[in-house]
């Protein structure tokens, strides 16, 4: 069989050394160092080619067993310390791939002309989004802890670069640092959890040359307390990547200092890995403790939602308010994970997928707003009346908007509609309740989108803004996909929901919480 | 009267000692009998063949000796598998840190001063300069504290270690005094290594006597054996064997640089000459750090057997230096603003992680302790070599103030150690920058570098140990240590070099674009492959700029080694563990 996983895996890296073959090289400003001026082409084909490497995973990838670990690979990795190279991907795996491998392209064409003409800094910034790029996927596919472990981190380091080096912000360095610091405390924190399962594993019988590997972590007793220490290891790391109050703070900081296509990356898809690794190893791994520790991690999912919410509401800068929606939901995704229903999980599951879509057209498109102004500003207050200027710009911020307010009809809905439908059945104690206090997170994302849209858009238009140019065709072509694949998987959520409802009846079978109403049946009418 | 008996020696078993040595004695003669000119070639050759000949002896002895340990000449020298891979490490560490040593650069000079007996600032000190005198004693110097290293790491005899230990630091005392520039700085730091290292010294032999008082030999598998049996001298006074084996231990510590013994570390370090530094850094802490090893656990096991509570003890002592000294060299490191005082400070903390891994006295340790001796030592003499390249330039306006034809007085200075005049470099050095960001990342413990192997397993030791809140403090410090790694990182690839605020008015002169560490122009000035940079201090005069001066091929190739070394062994390190993994074995 054709290790479509690796593949995937692989390309993007090929991509980056090819790119950067000189990427090193002296910079000299304005001198004859414009090169070839292929990098950006060269990145892009790479990342094309990925998208399609995408579709044969897909096509190979048996829909009937979502909720199996599909397109493995296990090879020995480093014997002596018990961790392989296993990959594979379950029905949300593999979407989660697919939006890192989607989202990628549509970057580097938004991000076009952003970086200025300098090829070396051209070449080392898509280098270092394709490099990403194969960590993200890694990451995703990745079914060793160790090697889980080691992508989780492995990945911040291009982050990192992309933030500190190439941002707008003038505390980029600054957000740089404060990400890489949250992120390694977090990381640390789980190695010490990792390097304690693998022993409490190989002393609970496991073979120590695969002790690492989730197959066959997953229901080996650990002991109460053990347990319980491990899950928090692996959590707070999980929810600082979330990112989830009150290890939030270094997001808006990102936000307001990368580049529209770093943050896009970064909370789009990157930040993913928290609530992925919430459901896939947490849950599975310590299933006792998390049910323990279901209800305060569902208070803290709650008020999330709710702060991320107000805060957004205050920001006077657009990119760091669309990094606070953030916060408000992914507070959303792990308070349908921890819900431990299958609704809520399948829901959950799904929002990974449409808050990528949204918040990333969100992203991109407020960035291709920030760079026609005269100074780059991303103060709400310094624009005003565009939508006369910029009809189909304003158009298109208006539906990423939308999605991200979950407006019936757009994918964005369907989701949070069943992580809260999920939610209020619940097994954990309180659920019910604390579900009905984050459902004005729903109203408030219609303040923060709708007043946004007014201040921006409506009225006269601003001095100095009278004539911007609308959205050219490269543009357009970064926003389609997105406002497209929002609006189908809104009306035929079926597609996405074939690969994530299986993992998620699996998920809540392994937690063995008794999960009374009939979750196909609900999610049937949903569709 | 007994006759005399000659000992039987393999001295096959000796091959790597006796070349490394012999080579010393003969770098010695060289220095009568070869004419200057020739004297600094013949001399790098005679090194770099001595120790690639010592590396290759180990390559050729490693299957016997893990098939079969051997003692030599009664003990004095005893090769376990992880004795023999401590020399091979040293080894390997110090050809790579002589490359280091032997590079002149493009400036044409290299670390060390045309005669370091001279007094600073005197005539005489100029007249040397002026005639181009060189110093070539250096490298049997460098054979010699590398022979003492290997020795020190491969003995089971105290006596021997004694010895090994004057072996490997009288040289180094030496080295210190002899950088180049700023002079009373380096011999200052020769001075306080010497006079502390001498009390360390004389604890060790102190508690040597206490041990050889206590137990009647100073043979430590021996004690080991007689505390177990009972046949003790001194029955009942195991006091004596505890006062005994913390001294030696202290005495060891201080090599290693493990507080509250570290006081001399970041002073040394910034005081010799750099590539010194590195060398030291790296080899001296992995010879010490193997010695340490060899003590503590032959000696455990007779303890264990008899009184677990000494043993208990034992672990206690060792687990507070491990978490003081992760504590003091990350928080202490993390407020330095010298580049050199920083890895020094790393280099403290490195020795903390290490003592983690050693204080579990679990199993795997000899394993572990090997990988993160070569991990850590290879990052060390690449950061450090990587300092010798950057350097300060002196530029004149109207050139002509140059203080004569002296080639010292030449436009490229000193080091740039000062954290704040790295900024802009990842504009200016590229490459040199990269490999040195990897450096870092590698000391970071970041994964897919060769540090996060070695650190994983020094925390795994001890877990295994069941010392599992000790590797979560070992966690913690990593935080804080890749904090101040970060924030050398963050200046060089994010700042812009920036003009310092006292600057005069001076039209302010940013990356003048002539010449980088690659080929291609030589710079306005006779510095010769200069490349420029941004301005840091602007006086009348003249200013001072950070440069980066051209390696003249060896510093370059260890840099380059280090690095490549640091991703393999990071990406792909069965292979190596493989091999460490024999360091276990025969564990008495």
């Amino acid at each position: 069989m054709f290790p479509w996983l690796t593949a995937l895996i692989a390309w993007p890296l090929v991509g980056a050394a090819v790119v950067a073959l000189g990427a090193l090289g002296r910079s000299r400003t304005g001198s004859a160092n414009a090169g070839t001026g292929l990098a950006r082409p060269i990145a892009l084909v790479f990342s094309l080619v990925e998208v399609v490497l995408l579709v044969g995973a897909f096509l190979a990838f048996d829909t009937g067993a979502a909720a199996e670990h599909q397109l493995a690979e296990t090879h020995a990795w480093i014997p002596q310390i018990g961790t392989s190279y296993a990959v594979a991907v379950d029905g949300v795996g593999l979407l989660l791939v697919a939006l890192a491998v989607v989202l990628v392209p549509l970057v580097l064409l938004a991000a076009w002309n952003e970086q200025g003409r300098d090829e070396v800094r051209l070449r080392r910034f898509v280098g270092l989004v394709l490099l990403l790029q194969a960590f993200m996927v890694a990451v995703f596919a990745a079914r060793d802890v160790f090697l889980f472990y080691v992508l989780f981190e492995a990945m911040l380091i291009p982050a990192y670069f992309l933030i500190g080096g190439f941002g707008q912000g003038a505390g980029r360095r600054q957000a740089a640092v404060k990400f890489l610091m949250f992120s390694l405390g977090g990381g640390l924190i789980m190695l010490a959890a990792v390097i304690a399962l693998y022993f409490l594993a190989v002393g609970a019988g496991v073979d120590p040359s695969k002790a690492f590997l989730l197959d066959e972590l997953v229901g080996v007793n650990l002991g109460t307390i053990a347990e319980r220490l491990m899950f928090v290891g692996f959590f707070v790391a999980f929810a600082i990547k979330a990112p989830m109050v009150p290890v939030h703070s270094w997001l808006p900081d990102v936000a307001g200092n990368a580049t529209p296509g770093t943050s896009t990356l970064l909370i789009c898809v990157l930040d993913k890995v928290g609530t992925f690794g919430m459901l896939t190893l947490c849950l599975p791994l310590f299933p006792e403790a998390s049910r323990w520790a279901a209800p305060f991690v569902i208070a803290l999912a709650v008020i999330s939602v709710l702060y991320g919410a107000i805060m957004a509401i205050m920001q006077t800068d657009l990119l760091r308010l669309v990094g606070w929606t953030s916060v408000s939901h992914f507070g959303f995704i792990i308070l349908g994970i921890f819900t431990f229903t299958p609704l809520g999980t399948a829901g959950s599951s799904f929002m990974m997928l449409n808050h990528g879509l949204a918040t990333g057209a969100l992203f991109l498109v407020a960035g291709f707003l920030v760079a026609r102004h005269p100074e780059r500003s991303q103060r709400i207050t310094d624009y005003r009346g565009l939508r006369s200027v910029t009809p189909v710009l304003a158009g298109t911020f208006l539906v990423a908007g939308l999605a991200t307010l979950s407006l019936p009809g757009l994918a964005t809905f369907v989701s949070e509609i069943m992580v809260l439908i999920g939610a209020f059945g619940g097994a954990p104690a309180g659920s019910a309740a604390w579900t009905v206090a984050a459902i004005p997170g729903v109203v408030l994302a219609a303040i923060y989108v709708l007043l946004t849209y007014q201040k921006i858009f409506t009225g006269a238009p601003a001095e100095g803004l009278e004539v911007l140019p609308d959205l050219k065709a490269r543009e357009r072509i970064v926003a389609a996909p997105l406002v497209v694949g929002l609006l189908v998987l809104g009306l035929v959520p079926g597609l996405a929901l074939t690969y994530v409802d299986a993992p998620a009846q699996q998920s809540a079978t392994t937690i063995a919480v008794d999960e009374p109403a009939d979750a196909a049946a609900q999610m049937g009418s949903d569709k | 009267m007994n006759e005399f008996v000659a000992p039987e020696i393999d001295w096959l078993a000796l091959a790597p000692l006796i070349v490394v040595l012999g080579a010393g004695v003969v770098g010695v003669l060289l220095e009568a009998f070869v004419p200057a000119r020739a004297r600094r070639v013949t001399q790098i050759v005679l090194t770099l063949a001595a120790l690639a000949g010592g590396l290759a002896f180990v390559v050729y002895l490693w299957p016997q000796i893990v098939a079969q340990p051997v003692q030599v000449v009664g003990g004095s020298v005893t090769l376990t598998p992880f004795a023999l891979g401590a020399q091979g490490i040293i080894a390997l560490l110090a050809f790579l840190g002589v490359l280091v040593v032997a590079d002149r650069t493009a400036t044409g000079q290299d670390a060390f001063a045309p005669t370091a007996s001279a007094v600073p600032g005197t005539s005489y000190e100029d007249l040397a300069r002026k005639s181009g005198l060189e110093q070539t004693e250096i490298y049997p110097l460098l054979l010699f504290a590398a022979g003492g290293m290997m020795l020190f790491a491969s003995t089971d005899d105290l006596i021997v270690m004694f010895i090994a230990l004057e072996v490997l630091s009288l040289p180094l005392y030496v080295l210190c005094a002899t950088a180049r520039r700023r002079r009373l700085l380096s011999q200052e730091a020769a001075a306080k290594y010497f006079l502390l290292g001498a009390f360390a010294s004389a604890l060790f032999i102190f508690g040597v006597a206490l041990i050889y008082g206590f137990a009647g030999t100073v043979r430590l598998l021996e004690i080991a054996q007689r505390v177990q049996q009972g046949a003790l001298p001194l029955e009942g006074m195991s006091a004596l064997l505890v006062a005994g084996v913390l001294l030696v231990t202290v005495g060891l510590l201080f090599k290693v640089g493990a507080v509250p013994f570290h006081a001399w570390t970041p002073d040394v370090y910034t005081g010799a000459p750099t590539p010194i530094t590195g060398f030291m850094a790296a080899c001296t802490k992995a010879a010490a750090v193997a010695a340490l090893v060899e003590v503590l656990y032959r000696i455990s096991i007779g303890v264990q057997a008899v009184d677990p509570e000494i043993m208990r003890q034992l672990q206690v002592v060792v687990v507070v230096v491990a978490v003081l000294t992760m504590a003091v060299g990350t928080v202490i490191g993390s407020v330095q603003t010298d580049v050199k005082r920083l890895l020094a400070y790393s280099s403290i903390a490195h020795a903390g992680f290490l003592l983690v891994g050693i204080a579990g006295f679990g199993p795997q340790v000899q394993s572990s302790t090997l990988f993160y001796l070569l991990a850590y030592g290879i990052a060390t003499i690449g950061a450090f070599a990587v300092v010798t390249l950057v350097r300060e330039r002196r530029v004149t306006p109207g050139a002509q103030e140059d203080n004569g034809p002296v080639a010292d007085d030449g436009v490229v200075l000193g080091e740039a150690t000062e954290i704040a005049q790295w900024a802009g470099l990842g504009r200016k050095a590229p490459w040199l920058t990269a490999a040195f960001a990897l450096f870092l990342l590698s000391m970071a413990g970041i994964p897919l570098t060769a540090g996060f192997i070695a650190k994983f397993g020094a925390f795994a030791g001890a877990t295994s140990g069941g010392l599992w809140w000790l590797a979560v403090l070992g966690v913690l410090a990593s935080v804080v240590a890749v904090a101040f790694y970060l924030r050398l990182l963050v200046v060089m690839v994010f700042q812009p070099g920036t003009v310092e605020p006292d600057s005069q008015a001076e039209p302010v002169e940013t990356g003048v674009p002539t010449s980088s560490t690659g080929d291609g122009g030589e710079g306005p000035t006779e510095g010769g492959g200069v490349a420029t940079a941004t301005k840091v201090q602007v006086t009348a005069a003249q200013r001072v700029v950070v440069t980066v001066v051209r390696s003249r091929g060896p510093a370059a190739v260890a840099i380059a080694v280090c690095a490549i070394a640091t991703v393999i062994l990071g990406v792909f390190p069965s292979l190596v563990l493989n091999l460490v993994a024999e360091a276990s074995k025969f564990v008495p």
